[in-house]
């Protein structure tokens, strides 16, 4: 059983993020970054696998600038057999069909059973990575699983949607995405740190996975503008002298809100 | 063959199993009348097409294309073919779906197969004289950025709750659409439980009011006073991530950067601090307020109206002020 984990590095929510206004694109160096937590979570649940059954294969994916190398080897860390960080100057501010080129490319020579994924990462919160390269792959996604079970040939679980809740299954191969229900990544131990250093680490450009960053014949989305906005004003604040809920109930009123 | 409106905005519209449309066509819908002629599709469960179209016209579609899906257990890839069938009919200006799983999905699928590029979670749609711009509001409200394709018509994911224009009713135009399916291998859904709420509260997203608590509530019993005041402004129930690991309400109530976001008309934080996760997903919201004994708390840097004091008499004495009104 293959089983690739798609992770990124992303800058940390605890600290200020930034945009840089000229360009419009992350300032990584404004920020610390992390392993965002929800590919952990998906790393978490391969390794869970991997753990109880012999022969299983997992590969940790990333799509990333130059600098992410130590982000990525934790999840080697972790316990994952190998890394692919595809990793080229044309990707820079690349928009989601780019990305998910590339890493449908990456993950295609790699080959695979099981593409997990977090549903979405917190910086991009654009969430459609996964059934992206479900569409590319040519294979089914099951998206937004609060559990999941593999088993042989075959992927399940469970996935809130608005009304209600559905049983999925897809045959294997296939692509699905995880959500924050799913059990914490494990911590790195020592010997999983050292046994990190040894373990193969293939880095891909453009070039290597046959991907044409300016290809003519696909619509990009692009940035026409980028504006940080003014910090919102703090409004009112009152100490409570036992009336602080009439004088809320009448801003309320006042306000149309109630 | 009917003939499409030059500047169509093809909205897609889901219903849910029994057949409604989901709770974001209002708001899409409204979106697209502001960029252009809404066209809807309607993704229906068997059966239910005709009053969906209904449904849909009467919130501004000017024409509704109707698919209901020959294999509805199928997961996502019969909505994929038939919005691949109606953009091909409609030629849209743009396309519109709610930024929900299945949109997002819907989405992503669309936008590969048709070679599209895609403008996820925008906030607000317009017109300008190149084509349909999404706006967005990224990093946890922090900044305002602007998308466009750079050809063709973009595929557009909407913020659920985040429009609050809406598009004069129309006269109802329908037809059934013809989706030749692709055969795409999908997922199956194998059983589906529709959620009963065991309140009428609304659901929290894309609640127009949301009321929120945090640890401050101290415990499960207690934060049922997050309700009650719910229950006094027809409000949805959220929590922060502090409450929801504490125990006191599970984690589908969570707002904030890995929770639900929301932009309701209205938020009130009780005995919630604010911390950084937590506000990006809900400091959209138009008016925000906050009630917390630490006047201290960051809660209060982006709250219109904030009480430094003690929910549990703050709250009561709100909850009675409302009602005393509503006589």
């Amino acid at each position: 059983m293959k089983i690739i984990v798609l992770v990124k590095e992303v800058p940390d929510t605890y600290g200020d993020r930034k945009l840089n206004l000229e360009t419009g694109l992350a300032d990584r160096a404004a920020s610390d970054v992390v392993l965002d937590e929800i590919g952990e979570r998906a790393l978490e649940l391969a390794l869970k696998y991997a753990d109880a059954n012999d022969g299983a294969d997992v590969a940790v994916l990333t799509l990333a600038p130059e600098g992410a190398t130590a982000t990525i080897r934790k999840g080697l860390a972790m316990g994952a057999d190998r890394a692919v960080h595809v990793c080229d100057e044309a990707l820079l501010g690349a928009d989601l069909g780019l990305t998910a080129e590339a890493l449908a490319a990456a993950i295609r020579r790699q080959g695979f059973d099981l593409v997990v994924t977090g549903n979405v990462s917190t910086d991009g919160s654009g969430g459609m990575i996964p059934a992206m390269l479900a569409e590319l792959l040519d294979v089914p996604h099951a998206t937004g699983l609060s559990s999941v079970e593999i088993g042989d040939g075959v992927v399940s679980g469970t996935r809130p949607v608005e009304s209600g809740v559905q049983q999925v299954s897809a045959d294997l191969p296939a692509v699905i995405s995880v959500t924050e229900a799913l059990p914490e990544g494990r911590f790195p131990n020592f010997k999983g740190i050292m046994a990190a250093k040894k373990k193969p680490f293939e880095v891909l450009t453009l070039a290597d996975l046959g991907v044409a960053a300016d290809n003519p014949e696909m619509a990009r989305s692009i940035m026409l503008t980028v504006a940080e906005k003014p910090p919102r004003a703090s409004g009112v604040k009152i100490l409570d002298e036992g009336d602080a809920g009439d004088k809320l109930a009448d801003f309320l009123v006042a306000n149309r809100l109630a | 063959m009917t003939d499409f409106p030059r500047d169509a905005i093809l909205v897609v519209l889901e219903t849910s199993a029994s057949g409604v449309l989901e709770d974001a066509a209002p708001g899409l819908l409204g979106a697209a009348a502001a960029a252009g002629t809404p066209v809807a599709l309607v993704l229906a469960a068997p059966g239910a097409g005709g009053s969906a179209a209904t449904e849909a016209a009467a919130l501004g579609a000017a024409q509704v294309l109707i698919a209901e899906s020959a294999d509805p257990a199928a997961l996502g890839v019969p909505g994929v073919d038939a919005l691949a069938a109606a953009a091909e009919r409609v030629r849209p200006d743009a396309i519109l779906i709610s930024h929900s799983l299945n949109g997002r999905d819907l989405a992503g699928r669309y936008a590969v197969r048709s070679r599209s590029a895609v403008s996820a979670d925008a906030i607000d749609v317009a017109r300008d004289e190149e084509g349909v711009v999404a706006h967005h509001s990224v990093y946890g409200g922090a900044y305002n950025v602007a998308s466009t394709a750079t050809f063709g018509a973009p595929v557009i994911t909407v913020r659920q709750g985040s429009i609050d224009a809406r598009a004069a009713a129309q006269p109802e135009v329908s037809e059934t659409l013809t989706v030749v399916p692709s055969g795409k291998p999908a997922a199956r859904i194998d059983s589906f439980e529709e959620v009963v709420g065991s309140s009428s509260r609304p659901e929290l997203r894309g609640a127009a009011k949301v009321v929120a608590g945090g640890r401050g509530l101290g415990s499960q019993e207690q934060f049922e006073l997050v309700g009650q005041l719910a229950d006094a402004l027809g409000a949805a129930v959220g929590a922060s991530r502090a409450a929801v690991d504490a125990g006191y309400i599970p984690q589908s109530h969570q707002v904030g950067q890995t929770g639900v976001s929301v932009s309701p008309q209205l938020y009130i934080a009780l005995g919630i601090s604010g911390a950084i996760q937590h506000r990006a997903g809900m400091q959209t919201a138009k008016t925000i307020v906050a009630v917390n004994k630490d006047g201290d708390a960051p809660i209060f840097e982006v709250a219109d109206f904030g009480v430094v004091g003690d929910v549990f008499k703050v709250v009561p004495q709100l909850i009675s002020a409302l009602e005393a009104r509503k006589k």
